[in-house]
């Protein structure tokens, strides 16, 4: 059985030639990447990576845009395993938005 | 594009958000879910000690000076020197580093375009794409579109980038892997064999490096 993400061969509409100039954010979730992923560290692999992308399943891999799945994946296989907590992750993530909304 | 960074911000908030107001300058719109989710993430590394706001700071210049400028450097020493074509042809990484260029880790295959041969890669699983040497790929690179039909209606899809390929010329087309990426080497225009190197790499895109167009004197 042919899994989501495998879209060799299927059809599809034109290809949109269309570009955007990455986000500062889409820049960090890569960077996050190639760090956990170097030499140095070998927490990630480019295919722990596409196997994080591939579980997020069909409805979710289409919702989100491309760094969207990246971090997703590269969160969840973090979780999995335990360099960072569900929980810390929460509370992390509660501050960063308490501090983008309290900022001027 | 060169080596210069794509805005101007980027130098000062490598470390952000520690502690710094939200910068509307660079992120235009509402903090997303993701968004909040990816500096977390960054955060909470830096404060494990997995890696520091430095070496994040320093891999987001390091992103930024990847160019389609370097796989262009080597596609225009290949035209001028055969033997450093042929080398290129054998292990594209080693040669790279020949010219003092980090290809990286990942092998990369050079497939050389001929009129009789025309080369354009594509991954239809994710996005593997060979950015040491061309930067980040573009947006219909990991479309949908793009990775479904490429394998399937090469003829078609190259005419929708404007590149339409006689019938008796064969498509090759490269389905790169997370282990094997791939560079076409597009054929050397007609009319530029006064160029010297610098002149010829001018001429070199990004897209005659993936193979959805040919490359033209003007």
């Amino acid at each position: 059985m042919r899994r989501h993400h495998d879209m060799g061969g299927q059809d599809a509409g034109p290809v949109d030639p269309a570009e955007h100039n990455h986000a500062p954010w889409e820049k960090r979730v890569d960077a996050i990447m190639r760090l956990v992923g170097d030499e140095k560290r070998q927490l990630l692999r480019v295919d722990e990576l596409r196997r994080g992308i591939e579980e997020l399943g069909p409805g979710v891999y289409d919702e989100l845009n491309y760094y969207e799945r990246w971090i997703s994946s590269i969160t969840n296989i973090l979780i999995e395993k335990g360099v960072i907590s569900i929980d810390e992750l929460g509370r992390r993530m509660e501050d960063v938005k308490a501090r983008w909304e309290a900022s001027p | 594009m060169g080596s210069e960074h794509g805005h101007d911000h980027e130098h000062d908030h490598g470390d952000w958000p520690y502690p710094h107001p939200k910068q509307p300058d660079l992120e235009d719109g509402p903090l997303t879910h993701h968004m909040a989710m990816t500096e977390a993430v960054a955060e909470l590394l830096i404060d494990k000690g997995i890696f520091s706001a430095d070496e994040f700071r320093r891999q987001l210049e390091l992103m930024d000076s990847k160019s389609p400028a370097e796989g262009a450097r080597m596609v225009a020493r290949a035209w001028a020197d055969p033997d450093f074509k042929a080398h290129m042809l054998e292990d594209v990484n080693a040669a790279a580093k020949e010219m003092d260029i980090d290809a990286g880790g990942i092998p990369i295959m050079a497939v050389e375009n001929t009129p009789d041969v025309h080369n354009v890669i594509v991954c239809t699983l994710c996005s593997c794409y060979p950015r040491n040497l061309i930067g980040l790929p573009p947006d219909w690179y990991k479309s949908r579109a793009y990775r479904s039909r490429m394998v399937r209606e090469p003829r078609a899809v190259l005419a929708e980038f404007g590149t339409v390929l006689p019938d008796d010329v064969e498509i090759r087309v490269h389905d790169s892997t997370a282990d094997l990426r791939y560079l076409v080497i597009p054929r050397r225009p007609e009319g530029t064999e006064g160029m010297d190197e610098e002149a010829l790499t001018a001429l070199v895109t990004r897209d005659s490096l993936i193979g959805v167009t040919h490359l033209k004197t003007e």
